[in-house]
């Protein structure tokens, strides 16, 4: 058995959080910056050139890139022989407290959504554990936005609407959401499982690294076309129209039931903030 | 490059379309959804606001806390449709300016042309950026709502992208428009 600090990871995703907010991820940027190349619309270049300037600005004066530091997400996967003395849950939450609190962090849940009243600390957290063999323990955190979640979409198609089916529900929802999300966006896309392993996949297709390709020749697929449709639809970055609308696709599969053709469809801002680290 | 001061002035206003590129130097407002539901409710009850909104800016944006050092921190515009629903009690006030990012409703962009005002965008996610703009910031009131008060900002050439004008153009629709290829 291995055991772990609760400090130590409270001590952690505290600077995880505050790093994930001023510190846009290297591939992210690059990702940015050729978009800005390709893009075709002039409006559409100054936008994403304004969003690499703020990038650059915010991680040199150490500020938070957006001012919606979002609800913290938080993915722990858990070796089994891995040990806490304590609540692991609650080490993530004080982790979690100090960044919003003393690392100038907005704080944006309220503690019921009906009388929505500010918890003044941005807790609790999104938790999400995995259990996997061996004593590792890896931790991804994601600061993530309201816009974009609020574009997201759950839908239980049927097996006859097949990948067609797929590919129209993503394109009708990004066509839709048009600008409230800040494109270019990032689509994370479950498909499989069930109504709630759909909507967990999606969110952990949007944790994979933006220049990755699914292992999967299905999903890489998949990946492919609905970044190059997507684009055609002209949405642009913020909206104003461009080629440039998505970044990337991601998409995360799983056995499903034989009636059932579950998706969930998760956008994530150009904003795309997300740290990693094993312990 | 469009120059807009406070007040702003209502021709200058009715001049600007779709497109147009604006950097508003002045004092503007912050607002959103907390803040503009109790704005709506004094309204209602035939009260007076706390702030002048006639021939005012509006926009859109709960910052976070302020750096030492800094007057403001990062703040970017957030999602205007949620606004909607209050924009025409505060456009009968004579608001004429509201700045935020995102698509609104068809009966809003209405409105706009009713009462001779304009939508603008600041970029989503430039929130570092635009802050360096924020020269001086208060609270003027409903300090209790913490980012979602009503702040007075003193801003410099602050910029805007305007996104419906007070004339039925919409950047979006034409946008769109012109890069789709599908």
């Amino acid at each position: 058995m291995r055991k772990i600090e609760l400090a130590e990871v409270t001590a952690k995703i505290k600077d995880m959080f505050i790093d994930a907010c001023e510190n846009i991820p290297d591939n992210v940027l690059c990702t940015l910056k050729s978009a800005e190349k390709r893009e075709e619309s002039p409006l559409g270049r100054e936008v994403i050139g304004k969003i690499v300037e703020n990038d650059l600005l915010a991680r040199d004066k150490r500020l938070p890139i957006c001012q919606d530091t979002g609800v913290a997400v938080v993915m722990l996967t858990i070796g089994s022989e891995v040990v806490f003395e304590g609540d692991i849950y609650e080490a993530v939450n004080e982790g979690v407290r100090q960044a919003y609190t003393e690392g100038y962090l907005r704080k944006s849940v309220v503690r019921h959504p009906l009388d929505r009243v500010n918890t003044k600390d941005n807790t609790p957290a999104i938790v999400h554990v995995k259990i996997v063999p061996g004593d590792s323990f890896r931790i991804d955190v994601a600061p993530k936005g309201g816009g974009s979640e609020n574009m997201s979409v759950v839908k239980m198609l049927i097996p006859a609407d097949g990948v067609e089916g797929i590919k129209k529900l993503v394109l009708d929802t990004v066509y839709n959401a048009g600008g409230k999300p800040c494109p270019p966006v990032i689509v994370g896309l479950g498909i499989g499982g069930n109504f709630e392993k759909c909507a967990l996949m999606a969110k952990e297709a949007l944790f994979r690294e933006i220049d990755d390709h699914s292992p999967d020749p299905i999903a890489r697929k998949l990946e492919d076309e609905l970044l190059e449709e997507i684009n055609r639809l002209g949405v642009g970055p913020m909206g104003f129209g461009g080629t440039v609308t998505c970044l990337a696709v991601k998409v995360n599969t799983y056995p499903c039931h034989i009636a059932s053709l579950p998706v969930a469809i998760n956008i994530q801002c150009h904003a795309a903030r997300h740290k990693t680290c094993t312990l | 490059m469009i120059r807009m001061t406070n007040p702003v002035d209502e021709k200058l206003v009715r001049s600007l379309r779709a497109g147009d590129v604006v950097h508003i130097t002045g004092v503007i407002y912050t607002g959103r959804d907390a803040a503009h539901k109790r704005l709506c409710e004094l309204l209602k009850k035939g009260e007076p606001l706390p702030i002048d909104v006639k021939n005012s800016v509006i926009y859109y944006v709960g910052p976070t806390p302020a750096k030492p050092g800094r007057a403001i921190g990062s703040a970017g515009p957030t999602s205007s449709y949620r606004m909607d629903p209050y924009a025409e009690p505060l456009m009968q006030q004579g608001l004429k300016v509201m700045v935020g990012k995102g698509s609104r409703s068809a009966e809003f962009k209405q409105l706009l042309q009713k009462y001779g005002a304009v939508y603008l965008s600041a970029i989503g996610g430039a929130a570092a950026s635009i802050s360096e703009t924020i020269k001086k910031c208060e609270v003027v009131t409903y300090e209790d709502l913490g980012a979602e008060a009503i702040h007075r900002l003193e801003v410099e050439d602050f910029y805007a992208i305007v996104t419906y004008d007070s004339v039925g153009n919409d950047l979006f629709e034409q946008g769109v428009k012109k890069y789709r290829k599908a």
